[in-house]
C-alpha cells in the first residue's frame, strides 16, 4: 500500500502528547513557516462500531476531533485529524505531515521524530501489559481419577 | 383573569449566583481540578461520556465539576455542548477484535484461548469502606511484550455453527441523532439508542429479563475492555488514518435459542458496548439488545424489555429528565383552568343534589 | 490546486450571514448584503449562503455552470455534492437554467422542513416596482424588482404555494445582495400604469 508510510506517521503524530511534538519542532533548525489552508476547526466524528463486534456497522457515539490543513512556505500541504480539541496539536501534526512529504527530509524526520514517538508508545503499552498480565488467572486443575 | 408571567429575572440571577456559591462550598477547601476528576473519578467521567454520547474526557470533567457531581446534569451539559459542534464525518467501524485488552473474561469457557484476564475490577472486592486507600506502586513491574489480541469467544462457537453469525446486510446504519427512530426500529438504531441510554434504566430492564419478564437464559460469552484505534477517512486524503484511541468495554452475551422451522437450535447473541469501564452498562445493554430481538426471533413479546417503543423512547435520561422536570415550571394558567373546571363541576353537583332533594 | 477561500472569521461571519438570511426570509422582499466571498464560479452572495447554510448534513446540488465550485464547497463547507436534485437541501442555479420548483425536495407533511432551498442567481435586485409581495412578515405589501428571471416563475411559485406546508423556499441573489421568498409569500406582478405608491 502506497499510503502505509503516511498512515504510520499520521498515527504516531495523533497519539503523541502535544508537548513531545513541540519539543521535536524546536529541535528542527530550519523550521519552515506555514499558513492555514482553512481555519483549524474542532467538530465531531460519529464513531461507528459493529453489531456483535464483527457484523454490520451502527452509530455508537460521537467524539471530539480537530482538523488542520496547512501550507508550508514552499507550497507543500499537510493535514491532520486529531481526537480532542487541541488546535495546536492538530496544527503541529499537520506541519510535520507536510515536512514528511519532502522526500529529502523524510528519512531524518522518521528517525529523529516518528521512531522515538513509536518507541515511547510501545514502552507505555508494554508497561501497561505487564501490570495487566499479573491479573491473568492460572487455574489449578485438580486431576481426578489418577 | 390576570396571571403574572414576568418578574422572576432578578430572582433567577440571584439563584444562579447562589448555586455558584454552593457549588464552590467552603473556600478553605481547595477547588477540585479537572485532572483530579479525570484521574480519580474516572468512573464518573466514563458514565457521563457514555450517556452524553460524546467521548472527551476533559469536557466530561468540566461538566461534572460544573454540575457539582450531579451526573445527570453533567450529561445534560455535555449534550448541550455537543450541539454547538459541527459533525465532520463518520469513523470507520471500530475493530474491537484488535483491542489491546486490559480485561478479558468469559463465563462460558474456563480455559479459553487467550486466558481469563481480570484487569482492574471491583469484582471480588469485599466492599469494605477503606479510610486509608493506599495505592500500591506498580511502576517496578517488568514490562512484557504486548500479547496479540485474544480470539473472540463468539468465533470459537461460530466455527462449529453453534452460534448465529453477526448480521451485516451492507446497509448504511440509521442515525437517531438525525432521524428519530420509527418502529419497528433497525438493530443499528436500537444499539445506538441503548449506547446512550441511562445505565440505571437499562440495568433494571436487564434485571427484569432475568426475573421472568422476557424469555432469557444468558451467559456472559465474553467481556473485554481496552483501547481501540478510531480510524477516519478524510476526504482530502482518501484513505483511513488513526485519529486517536477510545477506551471501551464490549460484551457478547450468549443466549439459548430453540430454533425455528428454518433455523436449527443454536445460541443467539446480545451485544453491549460502552465507553471506559462501562461493564455494568454494557452487560445491561447486551441483555436488553437480545430482549429487543424477540419479535425477530419469533418469541412472545411479553416483558417491558422486549417492547421496542417502551425501551427506546424512555431510555434517554436527558429526555426523561427534561419531561419530568418541566412539571416544576410555571403552569399557572393551566392550573387556573383546572381549578375553574373543578369549581364548576362541584357547583353543578351541588345544584343537582339540591334539585334531587327538592324532587324527593 | 485549491481555489477560493472561506470566511475570514468563520464563526462571526457565519453568524452575521445567518442573521441576514433570517431577516430576508422573515421580512420577505427586504434586501441584505452578505460578506464578499471568493469562490470559483459562484457569485459572492451565493458563496456566502453556501458557507453559512450547507454542511455535511445539508447536501448541495450545483448547476453545471457552477461545477467549478464543487471542490471549494466540499473543502470549506464540508457539504456533499449530490447529482440527484431531490436529495439536495440546497440547490444553486442561475435563473436562466433554473429547475422547476416541483423537481426539488418538498418535505413531507410531518417534516415540512425537509424541503430544499433554491438559491437562484439573478441579474439585479431592487425594491422598485416589479413584483408586489404580501403575506406573513409583510405589513400590507412590499415591492421587489427581480431582473433576469423568466415569466413562468410566477406560475411555478403559485403551484409551490399550493403545496403548503410542503414546498421550497427561494433565496434570490445578485452580486453580494440577497432577498428571500419563503413558501408563504404571495407574489403578484405590478401591472403597467399602476403606481408603486398605490400599493400602500
Amino acid at each position: 500500500m502506497e499510503n502505509e508510510p503516511q498512515k504510520a506517521w499520521m498515527r504516531a503524530l495523533a497519539l503523541a502528547p502535544r508537548a513531545r511534538l513541540e519539543e521535536a519542532r524546536d529541535a528542527i533548525a530550519d523550521a519552515p513557516g506555514f499558513t492555514r489552508l482553512r481555519p483549524t476547526e474542532t467538530g465531531l466524528v460519529m464513531v461507528r462500531a459493529r453489531v456483535g463486534g464483527s457484523g454490520g456497522p451502527f452509530n455508537f457515539a460521537e467524539m471530539t476531533v480537530t482538523r488542520a490543513s496547512i501550507r508550508l512556505d514552499d507550497g507543500t500541504i499537510g493535514q491532520a485529524w486529531i481526537a480532542g480539541r487541541d488546535t495546536k496539536h492538530a496544527e503541529l501534526a499537520a506541519w510535520f505531515d507536510a515536512l514528511l512529504q519532502d522526500k529529502a527530509r523524510r528519512p531524518a524526520l522518521l528517525a529523529s521524530v516518528i521512531a522515538p514517538l513509536e518507541r515511547e508508545r510501545h514502552a507505555q503499552d508494554a508497561a501497561r501489559a505487564a501490570r495487566v498480565a499479573a491479573t491473568r488467572v492460572d487455574f489449578e486443575t485438580v486431576v481426578r481419577g489418577a | 383573569m390576570y396571571v403574572a408571567v414576568k418578574g422572576g429575572a432578578a430572582a433567577i440571577r440571584a439563584a444562579h449566583e447562589l448555586l455558584a456559591d454552593v457549588r464552590r462550598g467552603d473556600r478553605d477547601v481547595p477547588q477540585v481540578d479537572l485532572a483530579q476528576i479525570d484521574q480519580q473519578l474516572g468512573g464518573a467521567v466514563d458514565r457521563v461520556m457514555a450517556e452524553a454520547s460524546l467521548y472527551d474526557r476533559e469536557l466530561a470533567a468540566v461538566a461534572i465539576r460544573q454540575a457539582r457531581g450531579d451526573l445527570f446534569e453533567a450529561v445534560f451539559l455535555l449534550r448541550a455542548y455537543r450541539t454547538t459542534l459541527p459533525r465532520l464525518g463518520d469513523s470507520e467501524p471500530l475493530n474491537t477484535g484488535a483491542m489491546q485488552v486490559d480485561r478479558r473474561i468469559s463465563a462460558t469457557f474456563k480455559d479459553l484461548p487467550g486466558g481469563q484476564v481480570l484487569g482492574a475490577t471491583f469484582d471480588y472486592t469485599h466492599r469494605l469502606l477503606d479510610f486509608e486507600l493506599d495505592a500500591p506502586d506498580l511502576s517496578a513491574t517488568t514490562p512484557v511484550c504486548t500479547a496479540p489480541p485474544p480470539p473472540r469467544v463468539g468465533d470459537l462457537l461460530g466455527a462449529d455453527g453453534l452460534i448465529e453469525p453477526n448480521p451485516d446486510d451492507g446497509s448504511t446504519p440509521a442515525d437517531i441523532t438525525r432521524d428519530p427512530p420509527t418502529y419497528p426500529a433497525s438493530r443499528a438504531a436500537r444499539l445506538q439508542a441503548l449506547s446512550r441510554g441511562d445505565e440505571g434504566f437499562l440495568l433494571a430492564l436487564g434485571y427484569s429479563t432475568q426475573r421472568g419478564y422476557g424469555w432469557s437464559h444468558p451467559f456472559a460469552g465474553e467481556i473485554r475492555r481496552g483501547f481501540v484505534d478510531v480510524e477516519f477517512v478524510p476526504e482530502e486524503l482518501g484513505f483511513a488514518i488513526t485519529i486517536g484511541k477510545v477506551e471501551v468495554t464490549e460484551v457478547d452475551m450468549v443466549n439459548h435459542f430453540s430454533g425455528t422451522e428454518d433455523t436449527p437450535p443454536c445460541f443467539t447473541r446480545g451485544y453491549g458496548l460502552a465507553f471506559g469501564h462501562g461493564e455494568r452498562k454494557a452487560m445491561s445493554m447486551a441483555l436488553v439488545d437480545r430482549a429487543l430481538r424477540a419479535a425477530e426471533l419469533g418469541e412472545d413479546v411479553a416483558g417491558p424489555a422486549q417492547d421496542q417503543e417502551f425501551v427506546l423512547s424512555h431510555c434517554d435520561n436527558v429526555e426523561a429528565s427534561g419531561f419530568v422536570q418541566h412539571l416544576k415550571l410555571p403552569h399557572y394558567v393551566d392550573f387556573q383552568a383546572e381549578l375553574d373546571v373543578l369549581r364548576r363541576l362541584r357547583a353543578e353537583r351541588i345544584e343537582e343534589e339540591a334539585l334531587k332533594e327538592a324532587a324527593e | 490546486m485549491l481555489e477560493g477561500s472561506g470566511f475570514e472569521d468563520p464563526v462571526h461571519d457565519a453568524q452575521r450571514s445567518f442573521r441576514a438570511l433570517l431577516n430576508v426570509l422573515s421580512e420577505p422582499g427586504t434586501i441584505a448584503t452578505l460578506p464578499q466571498i471568493d469562490a470559483p464560479s459562484l457569485p459572492a452572495a451565493a458563496a456566502a449562503i453556501a458557507l453559512t447554510l450547507t454542511d455535511r448534513d445539508a447536501p448541495a446540488w450545483l448547476d453545471p455552470s457552477f461545477a467549478a465550485a464543487a471542490q471549494w464547497l466540499r473543502f470549506f463547507a464540508g457539504a456533499p455534492i449530490v447529482t440527484d436534485l431531490r436529495e439536495a437541501s440546497f440547490v444553486f442555479a442561475p435563473a436562466a437554467s433554473r429547475p422547476q420548483l416541483a423537481a426539488l425536495a418538498q418535505g413531507d407533511p410531518a417534516y415540512p422542513d425537509r424541503s430544499a432551498t433554491l438559491v437562484l442567481t439573478v441579474a439585479a435586485l431592487s425594491n422598485d416596482p416589479g413584483w408586489r409581495l404580501s403575506g406573513p412578515g409583510i405589513n400590507g405589501t412590499r415591492d421587489l424588482s427581480v431582473k433576469g428571471i423568466d415569466l413562468d416563475f410566477l406560475a411555478d411559485w403559485h403551484d409551490n404555494r399550493a403545496r403548503f406546508p410542503r414546498g421550497v423556499d427561494v433565496l434570490l441573489v445578485a452580486g453580494d445582495r440577497v432577498a428571500g421568498l419563503p413558501r408563504t409569500v404571495q407574489i403578484e406582478p405590478v401591472h403597467i400604469g399602476e403606481s408603486a405608491c398605490m400599493s400602500r
